[in-house]
């Protein structure tokens, strides 16, 4: 019993997922080919002395199980480490500089994926078994099969490069100043009052947003218009009905009940949108996490894609828990 | 005794893919002030069509092809829009069988009660008052008015649903099975809760039940149903003391009877589809009386006595 027991136990069950992730990556990096010395130097050819020295240096010669447990440890202290390839580059200063664009990105797409969703979903429900019941279904089927960047690249094409409304890709246009206090380009602009710069951000994250939004916006469709059809076909509606409440309550009373496991859906849907988020960055040169591990991953830069691993399996965890929360507050039936 | 519910000449079909279903054919039924009158028959017979037809709520694919069904004189089937919502809950209103399921999972009782009352024009503060009076009148404690549905029983959950049916004190309360799902001892004290409030407010309650025994126990008037039609009607002494129709034989050979001590006797064969009722009598293929006549001809309801109605082409020999 207690919501707070049942929030600390969840909370402590992020710790072991974060390890096993981690675990994973530090293997999948030391099995596969290729090395961290040998990608930057982009040739096989250098002396095996000079390349064991350089390997000596940056530690990659100790047991593995050494580097396993030193960056745990670090990690642990809150330290991610310096890149190997850029020497000396922090990579908790990294993350700090690409964190943000990738919340606006994600955050944005949630935005959009769940306006799509609830909206389309709720009329779709509404209007059961008619031909825009039919369409909107379709949408929910295919958008959930459309490859983000094959769909990013259509959307640059056709708003972008035809009928030139919006920038092709990045996060601002590098002429725009912009003073940066959170890192989030929206919020910043807003905080000091930069009009300019707030139009410029915005225009530059829609086609982005706009691509993970509606790809991830089919399941939303499609859940809530089937729990919409159960709800408003359910006996309380029908008791409800028999009882003279109005057309409109009763709507949303069904709306509450089907709008429940859309939201479980969300939570359960956020690794999803990291890993959409990371397609879309590439596909539009946003300079995020999503840019960045894909760089790193070129040069095997170990600790940097770890770190990465790290937050991302971190933030799932957090916000299946807030979202587990959410669920509890909105429906009375769950209890702990 | 002047009748609060009138229904005549009721017909209700269901369109589906696969045929039409004659869910509900030329039906007749009246319902005084206070009185109980139950429609007995065996499931898919049209019963709850019937029920629902008294709200105009009959769901699609199901139409009503005509009929009227009057509340004091008022003739629900003509009503639309915002004065068929007012006489819903104000002149009839209805409880279903599923107790856990009629009740809207995710708001508390005491909202979905005062939400009658305020849909249909009483105050906020007046609501809430009477919230815990309806509570009271049912037999509920107050206590459980911040309560959610699945923290009640079965029992405590059509009690709600009935406090929230009869918040309006309507002229007429269709219950639908409203005591299947529940246990022995607690359908007797929900049927109790129906007598008292029946007799208190003079509401006419409809029981729709397969249960022959309940109604006996509880009716003023039955009305037996058959494949989409009424075939023997009247004061439940008369019908229970002297079956008429074939059917209502049957019915009551199929329970036990202590004082007899007969062994029950199952009805043989199984009811008609209804997207292709057999012609002439619907009842002619399980009839142990059947005549030529009965597979040409459908009876039609006849008032045989004062009160009585049968649909049977034996009454005719009778004669
Ligand atoms: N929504 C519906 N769509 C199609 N047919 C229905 C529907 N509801 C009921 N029926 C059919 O109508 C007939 C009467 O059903 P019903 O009124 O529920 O009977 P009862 O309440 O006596 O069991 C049955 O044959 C049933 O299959
Ligand atoms: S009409 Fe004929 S078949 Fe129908 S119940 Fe009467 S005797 Fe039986
Ligand atoms: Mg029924």
């Amino acid at each position: 019993m207690g919501l707070l027991r049942y929030i600390a136990l969840r909370a402590s069950l992020i710790i072991p997922s974060v390890l096993i992730l981690y675990t994973i990556a530090f293997i999948v990096l030391r099995v596969l080919p290729g090395n961290p010395v040998l990608a930057v130097l982009g040739t096989k050819n250098i002396p095996e002395e000079q390349l064991q020295a350089i390997m000596e240096e940056l530690g990659l010669n100790k047991p593995l199980y050494v580097q396993y447990f030193e960056y745990l440890w670090n990690v642990l202290q809150g330290d991610f480490g310096t890149s190997l390839i850029i020497r000396g580059r922090s990579i908790s200063a990294d993350l700090a500089d690409r964190l943000p664009a990738t919340v606006e990105l994600a955050v944005a797409g949630m935005f959009v994926s769940l306006l799509l969703g609830i909206t389309t979903g709720l009329v779709a429900g509404l209007k059961k078994d008619t031909k825009i019941d039919i369409s909107l279904r379709v949408y929910g089927a295919i958008t959930y099969t459309i490859f983000i960047p094959w769909f990013g690249l259509i959307l640059q094409l056709l708003f972008a490069l035809w009928l030139g409304l919006l920038p092709v890709s990045g996060r601002i246009d590098p002429g725009t100043a912009l003073e940066e206090v959170t890192g989030f380009y929206l919020l910043d602009s807003l905080i000091t009052r930069n009009k300019e710069a707030f139009i410029d951000a915005l225009s530059h994250l829609v086609l982005p947003a706009l691509t993970l939004g509606i790809v991830l916006s089919g399941p939303y469709t499609r859940l809530l218009r089937n729990n919409l059809v159960v709800a408003l076909e359910s006996n309380y509606v029908m008791a409800y009905r028999a009882r003279g409440v109005r057309n409109y309550r009763i709507t949303w009373h069904a709306f509450r009940n089907a709008i429940i496991p859309v939201v479980t859906y969300a939570g359960l849907q956020f690794a999803l949108l990291l890993g959409g988020a990371v397609l879309t960055e590439t596909t539009f040169d946003w300079p995020g996490i999503g840019t960045y591990l894909v760089e790193k991953i070129q040069y095997r830069d170990y600790p940097a894609i770890q770190a990465v691993v790290v937050v991302f399996a971190f933030a799932v965890g957090v916000v299946s828990l807030i979202v587990d929360i959410i669920y509890a507050l909105i429906d009375p039936r769950v209890r702990y | 005794m002047r009748e609060v519910l009138r229904i005549e000449d009721l017909t209700v079909y269901y369109y589906t893919l696969r045929g039409v279903v004659r869910a509900v054919e030329r039906v007749y039924l009246e319902a005084g002030r206070g009185e109980l009158v139950a429609i007995v028959g065996e499931s898919g017979c049209g019963k709850s069509t019937l029920g629902y037809s008294i709200l105009k709520l009959v769901p699609p694919p199901g139409r009503i092809l005509s009929g009227r069904v009057e509340v004091d004189s008022v003739d629900i089937l003509e009503l639309e829009g915002d004065k068929l919502r007012h006489a819903r809950g104000e002149l009839v209103s209805m409880i279903f069988q599923d107790p856990f399921t009629t009740l809207d999972p995710v708001r508390r009782v005491e909202e979905q009660i005062a939400e009658v009352l305020l849909e249909h024009g009483i105050s906020k503060e007046e609501a809430i008052d009477r919230v815990y009076d309806l509570l009271r009148s049912v037999g509920l404690s107050e206590r459980l008015a911040r309560m959610y549905p699945h923290q009640l029983s079965g029992g405590q959950r059509q009690r709600v649903s009935i406090a929230a049916a009869i918040a309006l004190e309507p002229r007429v309360l269709v219950a639908d099975e409203p005591t299947t799902a529940l246990d022995v001892v607690v359908q007797k004290q929900i049927m109790d809760l129906l007598d008292s409030i029946r007799r208190e407010k003079g509401m006419a309650v409809i029981l729709i039940t397969h249960d022959i025994v309940l109604a006996a126990e509880r009716a003023d008037k039955i009305a037996i149903m058959y494949a989409g039609k009424i075939v023997e009607e009247g004061p439940i002494d008369e019908v229970l003391k002297e079956p008429r129709h074939p059917y209502t034989k049957a019915l009551l050979a199929s329970v036990i009877d202590i004082e007899s001590r007969e062994w029950p006797q199952a009805i043989t064969g199984q009811p008609p589809d209804l997207r292709k009722p057999p012609p002439g009598c619907r009842f002619a293929p399980r009839c142990r009386y059947v005549f030529d006549k009965c597979r040409r001809e459908e009876p039609e309801l006849v008032e045989v006595d004062h009160g009585r109605r049968i649909a049977c082409w034996l009454e005719e020999r009778r004669l």
